[in-house]
Formats: structure tokens, sequence, C-alpha cells
């Protein structure tokens, strides 16, 4: 498995405060990998990090082998890297279906391709998907009129639809209700398997989180903290004592 | 067509071809039927066109633009200066303040003024993409301020500019022709620009680009997280409204007969803010929406202008900060949020709140 | 215009002279700007009538000097007037629209603009007017620096206006409250403030700002029924330099935009003045939006 997403040595600051110190992650192709961490310990920095919200005080991040830390948003969303939000976004006074035509992807999309109209395959593509994600009876309805959990889902299916490389999953289960968090786990990990799409995945929920990762990185105080498998984690005290607010 | 259909209604049905021939038929009809109203009429498209290119970013795109009267003026300005600049010198002629009077025959003229209206759909097109390129980086409210001063700035420029007539303006070359001949074919030239110009936008929204533009409207942030070239789109959208905005200005400059900086061509305090108004009263971002404005603004104006003596600016700002306060969706909006059904939009009702739904924390 | 760039070049004391000057104007414009700040900070409304206050301010100035008053006296007079011009205007309209996306309070504003500057259009007509105060000139070095007293008055009468602001807004509870509002109106809601009440105060507060302000620009300078405008985008200018929340930006962008359009004026010509403050404008954001382009951020 080769190597995606490479963060070496990557500190952020804001004004005073160490938001990221020196933190090295890396993704390979195929995996998917959790990050977590207590409350403010720096998880949604080193997402914005990646994804070129704000610029990085020093280190590296490469994707795809490719130097992305002075990339803004855009760009790096073309070059396949692709973030959901953990306020959920999406369309709200378009219709599911618009919502998933307009996240297309937009990867070398010339002046021509702007005035495309929509070839045979994109409506059945986001129907497939919708119904992917269990959302294909209210594919009419607005984006807006969504509750929050199906927002979530519409979100993770609009991501689909944009067909990344690296898909960058800040707390998919936050706000969802309990029930359907088995189903949204299951859908990772097939969309994973079958599409084939690296995940990142922010998650707060423990047993979310090591159902699904196949690997966990660990930040407490803008520093990673440990390491590994799953069982690992879960059995390691520097991580428990982070969590139970030891300092 | 029916992929298409799937993601969102055709804009062109049945119904929509037969209202549209029937506006075509009472819009080639009118002036024949009531020839003293042929200016108002001529008038009338002028603010059809002014709103429907509005909306392009105002409704599609939820970009309040203040400055769309720049490429408005930049038509004026551009087509009466090749119209004056191909058979006499430019700079002598505005020097004169009007004391020259260009006699030109029929063919002179109509050649002069087709050259100056593809030229001035070239520049006004060319304009928006220099400027939409430097300000439409910028987020809704800045573009909108700026947008705002980026307007009153031409007009500063083009009152200091001496070779266009500066502060005494511009006078476009006289028709030889006989008065009547020349409003009909105002009349009809601005009624089909006018009917063009709705044809191609609409078909712009058909395609992916209209899809664009709305994504930026309801999320420019998340169109921007997930690839789309959010200024690239932008600035094209502009531009496109700026091609139509600059032919509709060299055809008002000839309408007008006169231009001057502030009052006519870059006149912030009249078109700047109708077509703002226009389109917000009709609804933003609609199908008919835009004409229906200016049809009701059109009308509402010539009854301020004739009976409020004086007063009609006053009850324009009044009007602004009613309709926006009180009326944001529009005419067609409001009918829309209430009758999604009429619209043949396929919303299904919006569903029941279970109650194993977590109630979402209002975001901050 | 490239004569008269040679002839400040040739000629540093003229240069002095402007930019003294037009420092003493830009305390206004710090004024004007402050106003604009506290309500774009405390109700994210961007107020672009603004610059009508001001005029509306300045106008009476105009009158007490027309009726023989001292219109010093105006400064007060015209801040309780905007104060209550504010307090309806907020109860009428603005209080609606607190809520709403920026792109409403925008347009609404700009339509009470509209209003404001046809009203006063119809009541003082379009003349350029100026309020004659009988205060003379002092000539340094030979004459070659020329200082209004009205205009080093009106610089000290601004700053005493600023700093009683700052410390109304540090000391007083109902300083605090607005500042509490600004900061998370959800939060200062649950802790039992009025916010409707802070917002209308801010709001009104600012009226007077602009009032007072254009009292004194009736003063050193004109003013003129349609002339609110170039207020509003100046006050719209040194925000954005300095930044929301920047006092001490605010007064040194303020300063330097009155310096700046003065020495502009001198070598651009007069009649090209306003045209310098819009085009100012564009050109800053542009340039603030590729700098921040680079740090990966928007101007918001």
């Amino acid at each position: 498995m080769s190597t995606m997403l490479e963060v070496r040595n990557c500190s952020k600051a804001f004004g005073g405060v160490v938001a990221n110190h020196d933190i090295s992650i890396e993704v390979r192709e195929g995996e998917i990998v959790g990050l977590i961490g207590p409350n403010g310990s720096g998880k949604t920095t080193l997402f914005n990090s990646i994804v070129g919200y704000h610029p990085i005080d020093g280190g590296s991040i490469r994707f795809l082998d490719k130097e992305i830390s002075s990339l803004r948003v855009p760009n790096i969303a073309r070059l396949g890297l692709l973030r959901t939000f953990q306020q959920t976004r999406i369309y709200g006074k378009m219709t599911c279906m618009q919502n998933m035509a307009a996240s297309l992807p937009y990867r070398g999309e010339g002046f021509a391709g702007m005035f495309r109209r929509f070839d045979s395959g994109v409506a059945d593509r986001a129907e497939e998907l919708l119904e992917f994600v269990g959302l294909y009876s209210k594919r009419n309805l607005r984006g807006g009129d969504l509750s929050f959990g199906q927002q979530k889902l519409l979100e993770f299916a609009m991501a689909l639809m944009n067909e990344p490389k690296l898909l960058l999953l800040d707390e998919p289960t936050a706000g969802i209700n309990p029930t359907l968090i088995n189903g949204l786990i299951d859908r990772l990990k097939r969309a994973n398997e079958q599409l084939g799409i690296t995940l990142l995945v922010i998650e707060h929920n423990m047993r979310v989180i090591m159902n699904l990762a196949e690997r966990i990185y660990c930040l407490a105080h803008g520093e990673l903290l440990a390491e590994g498998l799953p069982e690992a984690i879960q059995n390691d005290q520097r991580v428990i004592d982070a969590y139970l607010g030891a300092h | 067509m029916s992929q298409t259909a799937r993601i969102q209604k055709p804009r062109f049905n049945a119904q929509t071809w037969i209202i549209l021939a029937g506006i075509a038929i009472i819009g080639s009809v009118a002036p024949f039927v009531e020839p003293t109203l042929v200016g108002q009429m001529t008038v009338f498209w002028i603010m059809v066109l002014l709103s429907y290119t509005w909306d392009t970013m105002g409704g599609q795109m939820g970009y309040n633009s203040f400055g769309n009267v720049v490429f408005f003026g930049i038509g004026m300005y551009v087509t009466a200066a090749i119209q004056v600049g191909l058979y006499t010198d430019l700079g002598t002629y505005t020097a004169a303040k009007g004391g020259i009077k260009l006699t030109l025959t029929l063919g002179q003229y109509f050649t002069g003024l087709a050259i100056g209206l593809v030229a001035a759909g070239l520049a006004g097109f060319l304009a928006a993409l220099l400027i939409g390129s430097g300000i439409l980086g910028l987020r809704g409210h800045y573009f909108a301020i700026g947008s705002l001063a980026l307007g009153i700035f031409v007009a500063e420029l083009a009152s200091g500019w001496e070779l266009i007539g500066a502060g005494s303006g511009l006078v476009p070359p006289l028709y030889p022709g006989v008065e009547s001949a020349r409003s009909l074919w105002l009349y009809f030239g601005c009624f089909a620009l006018a009917g063009i110009t709705f044809l191609v936008l609409q078909w712009v929204y058909s395609r992916r680009f209209g899809l664009a533009l709305n994504a930026i409207r309801d999320d420019e942030d998340k169109a921007e997280a997930m690839g789309l070239h959010t200024t690239r789109y932008k600035t094209i959208a502009w531009a496109i409204s700026g091609i139509f905005l600059g032919v509709c200005g060299g055809l008002a400059g000839n309408f007008f007969q006169f231009i001057d900086p502030r009052d006519t061509a870059f006149s912030g305090a009249t078109y700047g803010v109708w077509m703002v108004l226009m389109v917000v009263l009709g609804g933003k971002g609609t199908f008919w929406g835009p004409l229906i404005g200016a049809l009701l603004f059109h009308v509402f104006k010539e009854l301020f202008w004739s009976y409020l003596l004086g007063l009609q600016y006053i009850a324009l700002g009044l009007l602004v900060v009613v309709i926006v306060v009180f009326f944001p969706e529009g005419i067609v909006g409001w009918f829309r949020e209430r009758f999604p059904h009429w619209f043949g939009e396929r919303v299904d009702p919006p569903p029941e709140a279970t109650a194993a739904d977590p109630v979402r924390e209002p975001a901050e | 215009m490239i004569d008269n760039l040679i002839l400040l070049l040739e000629n540093p004391v003229a240069f002095v002279d402007l930019a003294i000057n037009g420092v003493l104007i830009g305390a206004i414009f710090v004024l004007v700007a402050y106003g604009m700040a506290l309500v774009w900070g405390v109700m994210n409304i961007i107020n672009i009538c603004q610059g009508e206050f001001v005029i509306l301010g300045g106008f009476v100035a105009f009158y007490f000097s027309k009726w023989g008053i001292n219109p010093m006296l105006g400064v007060a007079a015209a801040f309780v007037l905007l104060l209550i011009v504010g307090w309806i205007l907020y109860r009428l309209v603005i209080f609606r629209i607190v809520d709403r996306d920026l792109f409403t309070s925008i347009l609404a504003t700009f339509g009470i603009s509209i209003l404001l500057s046809q009203t006063m259009n119809e009541i003082f007509s379009a003349d350029v007017e100026i309020a004659r105060h009988g205060l003379g000139t002092w000539s340094l070095f030979d004459g070659r620096i020329t200082l209004e007293q009205i205009k080093l008055a009106a610089f000290a009468l601004a700053m005493v206006i600023g700093l009683a602001l700052v410390i109304y807004m540090k000391n007083s509870r109902a300083g605090q409250a607005i500042r509490a509002t600004a900061q998370n109106a959800r939060a200062a809601r649950i802790m039992g403030i009025d916010t409707n009440a802070v917002y209308a105060r801010t709001y009104a507060l600012n009226a007077a700002i602009c009032g007072a302000a254009g009292a004194l620009v009736a003063m050193i300078f004109t003013i003129q029924a349609y002339g609110g405008l170039a207020f509003t985008v100046r006050g719209f200018l040194v925000v954005i330099v300095a930044g929301l929340g920047n006092l001490p930006g605010v007064i040194i962008a303020g300063l330097s935009l009155g310096a700046a359009e003065q020495v502009a004026s001198f070598v651009f010509g007069l009649e090209y003045q306003l045209a310098f403050v819009f085009g100012m404008l564009v050109l800053i954001v542009i340039y603030r939006q590729i700098r921040l382009g680079f740090r990966r951020q928007y101007l918001r």
C-alpha cells in the first residue's frame, strides 16, 4: 500500500495557543484511519490544515506526493482530497438530486465543461448513491427540508458523487440518531471497500471508531499521543488518562 | 433530456412556450396598436433586460451587485463613440459640446450602430471579466460594497474624461431618417435583445453552470470544499450579463439620444437601484420573476413620476426599504414557497419530524 | 498631474501642509468608521446610510450658523437629533433586519440611504453648503503651512467625542452590555441582557456619532444632500483596512485616509477626489483579498 497522505512535523498556533505541535501522521491507500482525542486536542485544527482552511506554521503536508500545505481549499478538493463538515453543510434550497448533480467532480473542468448538460449517467449515478445512503425516497426533497441526520447522509452521498481519493470525515456520527449509527458505519466501510475510497475519520464516539478504523492516531494537547491498532489504543494507559482528564 | 429532467425540471415545457409566444405576439403588435406609447414600451424592454441580467448575479448566484450599471454605461459610451468616431474626430466632436451636428446617410448610420453594438457587447464582456477577476474573489457583502464603489468610481472617471465629453456628456449621431421609424426599430431592437437575453440565460441555467451558480448561492464554502472553481464561475456569470448589458446600453444610449456620465450612463441612483428593486420585487432567481418585477415596477415608476412631482426618488427609497424588509422573497418567490406544485417543481412536502430525530442545535 | 506631483516633491513643506490638513479632517473619518464598526460588530449590519447621518448632522450645524447661533453648539444638537433619528429608524426598520443576512441589511440600509438623501434634497436643496464659524487661520513658516483654527478645534472635538465613547464602552453598564452582545448575542440574552434594547442603543449611538461628526464636516468641509455615500465608503474603507474591533487601527487608518485624500486631490485635481476615495476602496479590497489568499483566507 502506497502512502496517500503524509503529514510531517506539522505545527499550527493561533496567537499564543499551540493547537498542533509537531504532528506527523500518514494515511495509506485503501485504509480507514481514525483520529481521536479529547475536546481541544487539535483534531479539527489538523483537519483544517490538511484541507487548506488555514496556513500551517511549519512542517509539510503531502498528498499523492504533492505538497499541498500552501494550496487553497478548492484546489486541494480537485486533487481528490475531500472533507465533510462537522456542522453539516449542504445546498439548502436545492433538491437532493440537484445537490448530487452539483457535486460532480470539478477536476480538469474546462470552459466547455461548465456549459455541459448532465450526461446520461449523472442521474443514474446520483440515484444509485442516494439509494446507497438510504435517501432515494427523499431525492426530490429540498436539502434544507431534511432532518439533521438525513442531511449528514446527503452530505456523505455528495462526497461520494465527487469521487474523492481520500475522504476526511469530521465526526460523521455526531448528532445522528443512535439507532442509525450502525448503518452508517456499515456504509462507510462499504464505501471504502467497494468504491475504493480511503477514509480519515475524526470521531468522538469510541465505540464507532473502534469498529470502523484499522489504525488510530490519538491527539492530546495538540501533540500526537499514540498511534496503533484499535485494541492497542483502547488499552493504552496514556490514551485513557487523556480521556479521563489526568494531566 | 430525461436524464436532466430527473435532476431538475425542464425550464421550457409546452406551457412555457405558449406563454412566450403570447408575449412575443403582444410585444410585436403593441407598438402598432398604441404608437404613442412606443417610447414607454422601449423603456420597458430595457428594464426587462436590466432585471434579467441582474438576476444572474443577484438571484441565481446570490451576489448583490450594485455595479452592473458599469457595463450598461460602458456599452453606451462605446457604441456612441464608435458611431461618432467612424465618421469624424471624436475629440473635436465632444469639445464642441453638441455644436457639431453629424449628418450621416442611413447606411453609414446603421454601419456605425452595428459595429458599435458588437463592440459594446465585447467591451461589456471584457470589462466584466477584468473587473470580475479582481473583485469576484470577494465574498458577498464585500463584493456588494466594492461594486457600489466601483459604479461611482467609473462615473467620476467618465465625468472627468475630456475625450468622451467629460461632465457635459456625449450625443450619439442623429438618426437620418424619420423619427417614427427610429422609435420603431429601437423598440424592436430592445425587444429582440430582451428575448435573446432571456433565452440565452435560461439555456445557461439549464446546464451545469446553473447548478453551480445555485450552489454558490446556497453555500459558497461548501461549493469550494467540493472543488468548484467559484471565482471562475462568478466571473463568467458576470461577463455573460456584461455582454447583454453592454449591447443594451448601446441601444439605450441611442434611445435617450444623450449620454450623461452620472445621470444616464453610470447612474447608480436610477438604473443601478431599479434593476435590484425589480428583481427583488418579482422574485430573485425565478423564471418569470424579473419580468413581472420589471412590469410592475415600470407601472409604479410611471405613476410615481407623473403624480409625485419631485418626490419620486423619496418614494423609490421607501419602496426599496418596504420591499426588502417586508417582502424579500418577491412575488413569484412568495407563490413558489406556498404553492410549489404550480411551478411544476417536484418538491415533495417536508417530512414530518420523527421523535427519534435529534433536535438540531441552531448553528452559531 | 505629473506637474503637481513634481511640485509636491520639490516642495516638501507644501506636502506637510496638505498632510496636516488631511490628518485633521481624518479625525472625522475615524468617528464615522468607529460608528460603522460598532454597528457591524454588534448587530452584523453594514450600515450604508452612515453617510446620510453625517450629512444630516451637517445640516444641523449649517442651520445653526445660518440662524446666527455658534455652529459648535450644532455638534451637540446634531448628536441629540441623530440619536433620536437613529432610535426611530431602529424601531421602524432596523430591528426587523438584525437577524437577517448581510444582503438584506445592505439593501435595506441602502434604501434608507436613498430615502434620506432624497428627502434632504427636497428640504434643503442640492446646494453645496458650509457652516460659517468665524474662526481664523494661523500661518506658520511664513505662510507656507496654514492651519485653520476650526480644523484644529474640530480635531480636538472629534478626539474628545472618541475618548468619551471609549470610556462609555469600557466603564458604563450599558457599554459593557453592548460589548457583551457583540461577542455573543445568545449568551448575552441568556445572561439577562435585553439585546433588543442594546441594538437600539447601539444603532442610535452610531447615528449620533455620525451626526456630531457631520456637524464638524459642515464647518471644515462642505456638505451636500447627495454627499453621504462618500462618507459611508470612507468609513467602510477605514474599517476594512483596520479590521473590526481594532480601535488603534481605525484611528491610524482614518487619519491616513484623510491625509492621502488631500494629497491625492492635489496631485490628481480636486475633481478626482471622490474618484480617488471610491477607487481606493476597490483597490484595497482587492489587495486585502489577494494578501489573504496567500494565507488561505478570505475577507469576511
